[in-house]
């Protein structure tokens, strides 16, 4: 069972990584979402915003958990073409140039078209080069075709996503694009999968979210409308590598991490962490001082205000095409939030209350 | 298609075997005799009692790549290149070590990074090869220092009849070479897959002295910068508009009379050919045209955009019209010492 669910986790996020789904142009992956979730729901349903909401009905459907984690991912829109074909662009969300240099790319323009952004070939480099970042208004995605076909297909506007397929290194570690936070995606599928088991009183909305990258702006609207009565993010957060020591403690592989700070509520934070002592499941905790820079930040105060967790996956390399983690952590982070769900009060005000 | 398969087999400088297998099981019903040097090159002769000058064909087998230097207490692997790689096309890219291990290059999350490290170049000495081991120990057990790191791109149609792939510079020379040695030819012909090319033009060397050719045509994937707004004099060679005819590099200046013998030729047959713009790069003729009392040498090369990086792109057309060049100047030979021009037209 466990191996079981290790592979369909993999798999699944395996598709979802390699599909495409750019904020505001998330459709791609919101029907790979949505097909998922079906199976796993008893109702699902998209919103004006593209958001996708799968419902679990509780027992006693007296109150309503919301989930989120987002679907869209960080890319790169067409800015002009030039007389010779080549596509300058800029980015939609927060990409660095550095790591654009020889990536393969999908321009999304009348059809699909595959793309190579350019180097420059080392025998053409001055000296002192190679030492500085080359700047995005420096590079071109270079498709391969006459300016005049390239006119017949792009346009200005059209957007361009990373072409990545995951990998698997050892130990269960994945490795590709658009992690984050597809994984906290899979997560719910985990997270799902778990409460057909167990016994919840609570309905439990997962939700699919849009345009985090750009401003957190799905989630705005979707926790507008569901309006629930507490609310669990899932994200990444950023794993411990050799350069950086001192800025990020969160490991590999040690289990999801649990945000306590002001964008979490506290009887959250702490329901969570008891439930992973009781369930023998690792966690480990993140202290943020401030703003998450997730969904959590706009869910906490929509509408009234709803009192809201933030739970995330470790994960190296943000905004790379190799983001990595460890597929455990996933599991974890999905088992976690079923039990955490599962073993709420039915009275959710006792528990929510300061 | 055997350009995608050399393009996708491994092999870089001092670590050609994979590359020189498949090439020697190509090459075997064509040729007389194979035979692998001390270096590791592979070299066949055809027609090896034929009198008249011995022409020599090269490609060389290797490409660049990474090599593993060290082994982290964390258990991630520190690099070097080997042969010119701009660092900078290495970030967030997927590796292959040995058969079936997978790694990646990342980097440090913009959100993490501050100004002045947004700004530069991440170099050498800062990268890294993430394989999910969990300690020096397990990563131990898997790589060793010395093993090597390819690029892990697929070799498929692009665009407007171009190919994208790895290592064109120089498989598609090897690819050319394999299809040459299928035709018969009037005279003794040598066909050397070259080893070491990227750290030195190593192998040449030592081959050339051995075979000691009339005459010497070195097939190659060189620089076409035709790309962006670069002004047209940085582009050394274009796509599309045929194979380039090297004229000066930093290891060979070509002869005036054999450029010239080429060019005609070219035109005569309705090959299209340019002629290589620009001083840089070098390849194998630098080291087989001063071989022993100088050997008339020429190149010829399929243009080749994003050279030594992670993705580089031909011309489909480029390719054919290559072989058919070399195809035609062996038909052809110019004049050499000891051997007048003898016109061997339309064969």
């Amino acid at each position: 069972m466990i191996n079981a669910q290790m592979q369909s986790a993999k798999e699944f996020l395996r598709l979802l990584s390699r599909e495409s789904g750019i904020s505001g142009n998330e459709a791609p992956v919101a029907a790979l979402v949505r097909a998922e979730f079906q199976l796993l729901s008893d109702e699902v349903y998209t919103d004006t915003f593209g958001n996708i909401y799968a419902l679990k009905k509780g027992s006693k459907n007296s109150s309503r958990i919301m989930l989120a984690a987002h679907m869209d991912e960080i890319g790169l829109i067409v800015h002009k073409i030039d007389e010779r074909g080549f596509l300058r662009f800029i980015s939609i969300a927060g990409i660095d140039p550095k790591i654009l240099l020889s990536q393969e790319v999908i321009v999304h323009g009348r059809r699909q078209i595959p793309g190579i952004i350019g180097s420059i070939p080392p025998h053409l480099l001055a000296e002192g080069d190679s030492d500085k970042a080359v700047k995005m208004e420096d590079m071109a995605v270079d498709v391969g075709l006459s300016a005049e076909m390239v006119h017949k297909v792009i346009q200005v506007g059209d957007v361009i996503s990373l072409q990545r397929d995951s990998c698997e290194l050892l130990n269960n570690i994945v490795a590709g694009k658009s992690f984050d936070d597809r994984a906290g995606v899979v997560a719910l599928k985990i997270c799902l999968e778990e409460l057909s088991h167990l016994h919840h009183s609570h309905d439990v909305i997962a939700v699919a979210t849009t345009q985090e990258e750009v401003g957190i702006r799905g989630a705005q609207t979707s926790a507008y409308s569901l309006v629930p009565d507490m609310a669990i993010v899932v994200e990444v957060a950023h794993g411990c590598t050799p350069d950086t020591k001192g800025q990020v403690n969160l490991e590999l592989g040690k289990g999801p991490s649990v945000a306590l700070g002001p964008n979490v509520h506290p009887a959250i934070y702490q329901h969570i962490s008891e439930t992973a002592l009781l369930q023998r499941l690792p966690m480990q905790i993140e202290p943020l001082p401030g703003a998450s820079g997730t969904d959590a930040w706009a869910i906490q105060v929509s509408q009234a205000g709803i009192p809201t967790g933030l739970v995330s996956i470790p994960l190296r390399y943000m905004h790379t095409s190799v983001e990595t983690l460890n597929m455990q952590d996933v599991l974890n982070c999905g088992k976690l939030l079923a039990y955490a769900i599962a073993s709420l009060p039915d009275d959710l005000e006792g528990l929510l209350c300061y | 298609m055997l350009l995608k398969t050399l393009s996708e087999l491994n092999g870089t400088s001092g670590d050609e075997t994979t590359v020189r297998n498949l090439l020697s099981a190509e090459i075997k019903p064509y040729v007389e005799k194979i035979v692998i040097d001390k270096l590791g090159n592979l070299i066949a002769f055809k027609n090896q009692k034929f009198s008249g000058p011995k022409v020599l064909i090269t490609a060389h087998m290797d490409e660049v790549a990474l090599m593993i230097m060290a082994i982290t207490n964390e258990g991630f692997l520190k690099f070097k290149p080997v042969g010119g790689i701009d660092p900078r096309i290495l970030v967030s890219k997927t590796v292959r070590i040995g058969a079936d291990l997978t790694g990646v290059i990342g980097a440090k999350a913009i959100h993490l990074q501050k100004l002045p490290e947004r700004q530069k170049a991440c170099t050498y000495d800062q990268l890294y090869i993430d394989i999910g081991a969990q300690s020096k120990e397990e990563a131990a057990g898997k790589v060793k220092v010395g093993d090597y790191a390819y690029f892990v791109t697929a070799c498929e149609p692009f665009g407007e009849g171009l190919y994208k792939g790895k290592a064109f510079d120089d498989r598609i020379g090897c690819a050319i070479l394999v299809e040459l040695l299928k035709q018969e030819y009037d005279f003794p012909l040598v066909a050397a897959f070259t080893v070491q090319e990227e750290v030195g033009l190593r192998g040449a060397k030592v081959a050339a002295y051995q075979i000691e050719p009339d005459f010497a045509i070195v097939v190659e994937g060189t620089i076409a910068a035709d790309v962006m707004e670069r002004a047209e004099e940085e582009w050394v060679t274009e796509l599309g508009k045929g194979p380039a005819c090297s004229i000066v590099d930093r290891t060979t200046l070509y002869s005036p009379k054999l450029i010239q013998y080429v060019a005609e030729l070219a035109r005569r047959k309705n090959i299209p050919l340019q002629l290589r713009r620009g001083s840089s790069g070098g390849n194998d003729a630098g080291r087989i045209h001063i071989t022993k009392t100088g050997i008339p040498t020429v190149s010829l090369s399929v243009p080749c955009r994003y050279i030594h990086s992670y993705v580089s792109v031909i011309n489909e057309k480029d390719f054919k019209a290559c072989g058919d060049l070399v195809l035609a100047l062996m038909r052809n030979l110019p004049p050499i010492t000891n051997y007048p021009a003898k016109t061997r037209e339309d064969y």
